[in-house]
């Protein structure tokens, strides 16, 4: 066995690999060059008839030849799967901008998140959620909250009366039955009291009726969201100081509140809170060139009622209130969602419409 | 309450420069909810003069009658020549003083006045009327004509005080004594720390036995009643233009001098009055409740049946006016009437003038009884300042005679039942407690004696309230009185710290995360009214003995057509599904969670518990039992595609499946098993309802359907063809919730998975034969899926095949060829046995 024949069978399989211009091609050489039947191997069977001193030579030979010609193998084999991958990664590549909206997303409604997220600002500061019925007895939603029967502050609260039944069998007529659609969360109060252990902290999110037409800002059915805390030794200041903490975790750090005096039965002293206008911060005020619609440059928005619990109403739930004293405050979850995220209409958080809803998502 | 600044600073040395914005903060501070603050006289500039119209004449070849006058206005126009002017208002005559805009002039509203030509003549400036001064209505609906005394080329700026602001005032309940200039003088002087020129501290005769006798039959209803007597009034004496200006500004229309006169006083005092013509009176004045029947007409020329506990003005003969709310029409001021002949004013020339004391809540009653709320009945049931009714009688009769020419008679009669001043004992820390704030002993009583308190004392202080302020009864009243004066703006801002707290409830994270998994699952939430009309139960096909037919209704309903609260979802979001639909939205998935109400025993009436004590238990629970039952349910509502078309294929339309599976992810989120059953129910597409079960203390209890509607559904709610809906009682799922998950084991031997198909009759439920089939399977079963459901000529009429993948593994082992065949075989044999199921082939 020459050695030229040798080095000959070599060169001619590192030529077909050379030439093998795809994997197909490769593959053939590869079986022509180094299968049972290449010229190499049958060179390397041949080997057994020689004698020793020949035998080791040609075995050496052909051992760097079939050696050279896998190495050359593998090389082009990797050079070709290159190119392959190269080629099909483009050929599969796609129009990564296409839409994929095959079922569409669905929201809750931004009323029930809202309510969940001023309810978690408590909840994370050891307040508990308490809930009630929506169809009230008056004397949770009046009479326990120190609404005097006839007393105007009754008058105010525009109220839908449920028709029970007299004992005569006959339906009761305008406030007979004592039983309306709770016109405020604050009956929740009354219940929370009535029911739990002192000291009581709570909010009481919920849905609300008052007896007013649909119209851009206002709704019969709305949404509340009541706070009540009572304690030893609380003080208006601390009403105050929880104000202040819930409005900077709702609007921002820099979020101020305001009391002003007025009246609501069940709270004396009571007050009005506003807060700084979410959307120009106070800066609308004496500043003409910079009106502010939210708050009709008035720089403060009001956000709803509080005050001191009035010791009639703890009295009314078998509270001492010569031990205890607390605060308590509502406000409105559709007024709030309306200047949050500049909502003009009232109608659009009451129909239903998925193109209000869905952006709102999951959360708020 | 609307207030004139130029009024209020009568009473007050408000600082020359202080505007309305000034004032309104000042107020808002001590706690007066000044709503706005309006601009009188804005955009008016003169010049704006009074004139005497010389000469009138009527040009008629217009359409309306058109009037060319000459009007003298003095220098005012610089020549003193007659100013020339078209009018086209006719109530007035030559001779009569007018107010006229000259050229140069602007009116509201950006009317500016020049000279042009009109009607075919030069018109050099404009005859006012009040309307066109921004002045407000005067009940003349035409120009202004003045009284004669005024002279000609007066600045009518002035004369008219056309330029002033007013604050609109908001007076909470508590408050009733702020429905008067004298009360929100008070506050405006403590807000500045200046002295009050108190209107109601005048010189009043004392009483006598001679003046309008009077007779009190109910001193709780009436506990004071002054009555005066003015005579020799001048029939066609007009309100001055001063007084029907604050009138006007104040909100109220000036009428005729003496009920002018009333209105202003109240203003002024906050003591309605009332004024009798004497010579309709009879016999003495009383006051009684009314006879159950008993029949009244009052001003407004309305007959109203009185109940029992109506307090009544009367006189000999019967009732003259619905105390402390309207008088009636028989005693009425009569208005001027001049007689043409003489040209004399005929008209009242003798009134009694009331100024009485009521009963806050008995005039109150009467009010809403009678649907009758007037500034007096406002007022009263508010609280009024029983001490100012002298004052505001004498403050009556120096008007009348000041501006009608009478003459007050002698004789004062004046009628107390004798009440004690209220007291109010507090620690003298009461309020500092109450605020958090260390205001001390010296502060405290010095804010309480700016009130009108009388303060005594030292650690325990006895505070008598002043006998305006009938709404102070209480310890905290006063600390908030105290508080406010010293400025809510200057309260600390402190935390209080809670005990901590349990965070949600199960139920609470529940309700969450049923919304959570709806809204994940392509679901938008929607909120509807829970009004419904009871048609909607014939609509959505309820039998006529359907419990959901059971109502709760409304006395006063927004819309007779929806008188009942809702016992179903479904009409609120099917009513917003088409409403989507109808403004072009059509592939559409809703849901809503809330609460549905349901009479029970039936709604009765609910007692009034005290509220001096804590109600027992049994009271509470009487009153609970009372109300209405209120579970909350979960509906979704789907139509249109589920899934859309679009690049990657064809969409598919949601179907009666989606409906159940929106249950069955409730069911997860609770961790309860929900029970699929073949139903129908109302609503229901009758081959397409599911009926869902849970199992609640071990009994299986329904919990609602889901599915297609039914096409007649479908038409009378004019929805989308095939609208699929659901709905359930959240309540009864919670309710099955048993006990916290137990983790699965895991276990790491290889997995054996057998597909049988079992051919059983079309109408057998599939999740029957799951159901035998995992019980046959016994416990090496680890999961069973069913794949593919095939009917036709393969399996024959009234069959159909069911595909199911079965995977077997062992906690322990790898299983072996023939376990795995003996438990597929074994699950095979009972689904056979219990459905009729046969293998596939087989």
């Amino acid at each position: 066995m020459k050695p030229e024949e040798i080095e000959r069978m070599r060169d001619e399989a590192l030529d077909a690999f050379a030439a093998a211009g795809d994997l197909d091609a490769l593959q053939a050489a590869k079986v022509a060059h180094t299968g049972g039947t290449s010229p190499l191997a049958l060179a390397n069977r041949e080997i057994g008839a020689l004698p020793p001193q020949a035998k080791a030579e040609a075995g050496k030979r052909i051992g760097q030849a079939r050696g050279a010609v896998s190495k050359a193998l593998a090389g082009r084999q990797a050079e070709l799967e290159a190119e392959r991958d190269a080629r099909v990664l483009v050929e599969e590549a796609v129009d990564v901008t296409l839409p994929h909206d095959r079922v569409p997303a669905g929201a809750r409604h931004p009323l029930t998140t809202m309510m969940e997220r001023v309810a978690d600002v408590f909840v994370s500061m050891g307040y508990e959620i308490a809930e009630g019925p929506e169809v009230e007895a008056e004397w949770f939603n009046f009479d326990a909250l120190n609404f005097v029967p006839d007393h105007p502050a009754r008058q105010t609260q525009d109220t839908f009366f449920v028709q029970g039944t007299r004992e005569d069998g006959k339906p009761t007529v305008d406030d007979e039955s004592g039983i309306v659609l709770r016109t405020h969360t604050s009956p929740v109060q009354a219940r929370a009291l009535l029911d739990r252990e002192l000291p009581v902290y709570i909010v009481c999110p919920g849905r609300v009726y008052r007896t007013d037409e649909l119209d851009a800002t206002h709704t019969p059915v709305f949404h509340q969201i009541e706070l009540l805390a009572i304690d030893e030794g609380l003080t208006m200041s601390d009403l105050k100081g929880t104000l202040d903490h819930m409005v900077k975790a709702l609007f921002g750090a820099d979020m101020k509140t305001r009391l002003r005096p007025n009246y609501f039965p069940f709270t004396e002293p009571s007050a009005e809170m506003d807060m700084l206008c979410y959307v120009c911060r106070g800066e609308s005020v004496g500043n003409p060139d910079k009106p502010c619609r939210t708050c009709s440059s008035e720089g403060w928005i009001e956000l709803g009622g509080c005050g001191m619990v009035n010791p009639r109403v703890l009295v009314a739930c078998g509270v001492d209130p010569e031990k205890y004293s607390g605060f308590a405050f509502g406000f409105g979850i559709e007024r709030m969602l309306m200047f949050r995220h500049n909502v003009e209409d009232m109608r659009d958080m009451v129909e239903g419409d998925v193109r209000f809803t869905r952006p709102f998502g999951m959360e708020i | 309450m609307r207030v004139p600044l130029s009024w209020l600073r009568e009473y007050v040395d408000l600082p020359a420069d202080a505007t309305g914005r000034d004032v309104q903060e000042k107020l808002i501070g001590v706690g007066l909810e000044v709503e706005t603050v309006e601009q009188l006289g804005a955009g008016l500039t003169g010049p704006l003069v009074v004139g005497k119209v010389l000469t009138i004449e009527e040009l008629t070849e217009f359409k309306k009658p058109i009037r060319f006058c000459t009007v003298d206005v003095g220098q005012a126009n610089g020549t003193g020549e007659p100013q020339e002017i078209i009018c086209g208002a006719r109530n007035f005559a030559e001779g009569d003083k007018v107010v006229v805009a000259l050229p140069g002039a602007v009116l509201p509203g950006d009317f500016r006045i020049g000279e042009r030509k009109t009607y075919g003549r030069m018109s050099r400036g404009m005859i006012c009327s009040s309307d066109e001064l921004g002045m407000g209505d005067d009940g003349t609906k035409g120009i202004i004509v003045l009284p004669p005394e005024h002279e000609i080329g007066t600045d009518a700026t002035k004369l008219l005080e056309l330029y002033d602001e007013v604050l609109d005032i908001a007076v909470t309940p508590d408050r009733g004594y702020c429905l008067s200039m004298r009360g929100v003088a008070r506050e405006a002087a403590t807000a500045y720390g200046l002295p009050l020129r108190d209107p109601a501290l005048l010189d009043v005769p004392a009483p006598n036995s001679f003046g309008h006798p009077v007779q009190i039959a109910d001193p709780i209803g009436c506990d004071r009643f002054t009555a005066r007597t003015v005579v020799g009034l001048s029939p066609e004496a007009r309100s001055p233009i001063w007084l029907q200006r604050r009138l006007q500004k104040a909100g109220m229309r000036p009428i005729s001098l003496a009920v002018d006169v009333a209105n202003y006083v109240m203003l002024e005092l906050g003591q309605p009055l009332h004024t009798y013509d004497r010579n309709l009176i009879e016999g003495p004045i009383g006051v009684r409740r009314a006879e159950a029947g008993e029949k009244f007409t009052t001003l407004d020329g309305v007959e109203r049946v009185l109940d029992a506990e109506d307090l009544l003005i009367t006189d000999s003969r019967g009732p003259i006016g619905l105390a402390g709310v309207m008088g009636g029409a028989n005693t009425e001021i009569a208005d001027p009437v001049v007689d043409p002949e003489t040209g004399l004013a005929q008209g009242t020339t003798e009134v009694v003038i009331e100024a009485a004391h009521f009963d806050a809540l008995s005039i109150a009653r009467t009010a809403r009884r009678h649907k009758l709320s007037s500034e007096a009945s406002r007022r009263f049931e508010r609280g009024v300042d029983p001490q100012a009714a002298a004052a505001a009688a004498q403050r009556t009769v120096d008007l009348l005679v000041l501006l009608a020419g009478g003459t007050a008679e002698a004789g004062v009669t004046e009628v107390i039942a004798p009440n004690a001043p209220h007291t109010i004992t507090i620690p003298a820390n009461h309020p500092d407690k109450v605020a958090g704030v260390e205001y001390g002993r010296e502060t405290v009583v010095r804010r309480l004696q700016e009130v009108g308190c009388d303060v005594y004392g030292q650690d325990e202080l006895v505070v008598t309230v002043p006998s305006w302020r009938p709404d102070l009864t209480d310890p905290n009243d006063l600390a908030e009185e105290v508080i406010r004066l010293e400025g809510y703006e200057n309260l600390p801002s402190t935390l209080p710290k809670p005990p901590a707290g349990m965070g949600l409830t199960d139920r609470q994270r529940l309700h969450r995360r049923v919304g959570r998994a709806l809204a994940g699952a392509g679901y938008v939430e929607a909120l509807s009214y829970p009004f419904i009309g009871e048609q909607v139960f014939d609509q959505l096909l309820l039998e006529k003995d359907d419990p959901a037919r059971q109502v709760v209704k409304l006395v006063n309903p927004l819309s007779d057509e929806e008188p009942a609260l809702r016992t179903t979802l479904l009409p609120g979001l099917l009513q917003a599904l088409r409403r989507n639909d109808g403004r072009g939205s059509h592939d559409l998935a809703l849901f809503e969670t809330g609460l549905v109400f349901q009479p029970g025993d039936g709604v009765g009436t609910a007692v009034r518990l005290p509220v001096d004590r804590r109600p027992t238990d049994e009271e509470l629970a009487g009153l609970n039992a009372q109300l209405p039952v209120q579970p909350r349910h979960a509906a979704v509502v789907l139509a249109g595609a589920r899934e859309q078309a679009g690049w990657w294929g064809k969409g598919r339309p949601a179907d009666w499946a989606d409906a159940v599976e929106a249950a069955r992810s409730i069911a997860a989120e609770a961790g309860v098993d929900l029970l699929i059953d073949q139903g129908q129910y109302g609503p229901w597409h009758p081959g397409r309802c599911a009926e869902l079960s849970v199992v609640v203390d071990g009994v299986k209890t329904l919990v609602g359907h889901a599915g297609e509607l039914h096409p007649r559904v479908v038409k009378a709610f004019g929805l989308p063809a095939r609208t699929c809906a659901m709905e359930l009682n959240l309540d009864l799922v919670e309710q099955a919730v048993d006990g916290t998950l137990q983790a699965p084991r895991i276990s790491t031997f290889p997995v054996a998975t057998q597909d049988v198909a079992l051919v059983v009759d079309s109408d057998r439920p599939a999740a029957m034969v799951e159901y035998y089939l995992r019980g046959g399977a016994g416990e090496l079963l680890e999961d069973i899926r069913l794949f593919d459901v095939y009917t036709g000529d393969q399996v024959g009429e009234g069959k159909k095949s069911l595909a199911y993948a079965l995977r077997f593994r062992a906690p322990d082992r790898t299983l072996t060829a023939e376990e795995v065949s003996a438990a597929r075989d074994a699950a095979v044999a009972l689904a056979a046995e219990h459905t009729g199921a046969v293998l596939r082939g087989a």
